[in-house]
């Protein structure tokens, strides 16, 4: 597992194509949306005010970044996450630590409350 | 800024946060024992915490609600495995079913704090977080960490600023 992740963080190019795809906060909500299930591309659209078109450029982005894939699924084409399970993981164990970040930025606050701070 | 470090381990399914706080052992010690405190810091704002029962000593069981900004309450439990005050707490955290009751299969992960007397004064609080399985951690993100996850992204917003 160490592996695989040693070799994808190491390919630079897929790294910068990664961080570029998701450096908008629309296309990582995006990303938030696929990992838990795929959608089509009308339904991710319906989250947004700007148009279908711009949605479907936010989508191919992240395809190209490998990001994401295209699926059919009868009539629809349905937007799934392709990043590999050892990233997945990683993405998921920073959501963990972002949760946790907070955690203690809130016990600080409340520390400082019952202390003289400034 | 409390926090030390952050680390994580994806082999191990694991993460670790490190932080420092200008405050006595015992006095940190009570934001976990003191459901009230808890209350302040478990849960984001969007999402504050309301601890229902607190039996805070190994082999007990905590449970808690949380209430969304559309009136949604996702339940949870902590099974305590350890408690020994006031430096170590290890315990199970899970989700509930509306009656408060664990959801069997679940996903859960396992939770260890540790807090010492730092040697320049203060406390140091390590919390380890492991995960059983990716499948698990997966079903983890399915029932709502959403919000994690959208901060964690947009950190990398913050290192291209840099």
């Amino acid at each position: 597992m160490y592996n695989q992740m040693v070799v994808y963080l190491a390919d630079a190019a897929v790294t910068d194509r990664i961080f570029h795809a998701l450096a908008d906060s629309t296309r990582r909500d995006i990303i938030a949306r696929v990992l838990v299930g795929g959608h089509s591309v009308t339904e991710l659209a319906a989250n947004y005010t700007m148009s279908f078109a711009a949605v479907q450029k936010h989508v191919a982005v992240l395809h190209d970044a490998g990001l994401v894939a295209k699926e059919r699924r009868g009539r629809e084409q349905l937007v799934t996450v392709r990043i590999e399970s050892v990233t997945e993981a990683a993405v998921i164990l920073d959501a963990w630590q972002e949760i946790w970040r907070g955690r203690i930025s809130r016990m600080d606050d409340l520390l400082a409350g019952h202390t003289s701070d400034t | 800024m409390p926090l030390l470090d952050m680390t994580k381990d994806i082999d191990a399914l694991t993460m670790r946060v490190r932080c420092h706080f200008d405050a006595p052992v015992d006095r940190v010690w009570q934001l976990w024992a003191d459901p009230r405190q808890l209350e302040r810091w478990w849960g984001p704002p969007t999402y504050p915490a309301t601890f229902d029962s607190h039996d805070f000593r190994a082999g007990g069981s905590v449970k808690y609600h949380m209430t969304g900004p559309d009136g949604d309450q996702p339940r949870g439990w902590w099974r305590m495995i350890a408690v020994d005050e006031p430096k170590r707490i290890e315990l199970e955290d899970g989700f509930a079913d509306a009656d408060g009751k664990p959801i069997d299969g679940g996903p859960t992960t396992i939770m260890v704090a540790t807090i010492e007397e730092a040697a320049e004064g203060g406390t140091d609080m390590v919390i380890t977080s492991t995960f059983p399985s990716i499948e698990n951690m997966q079903e983890m993100l399915n029932m709502g960490m959403e919000e994690g996850l959208a901060e964690a992204l947009s950190q990398i917003d913050m290192l291209l600023a840099e």
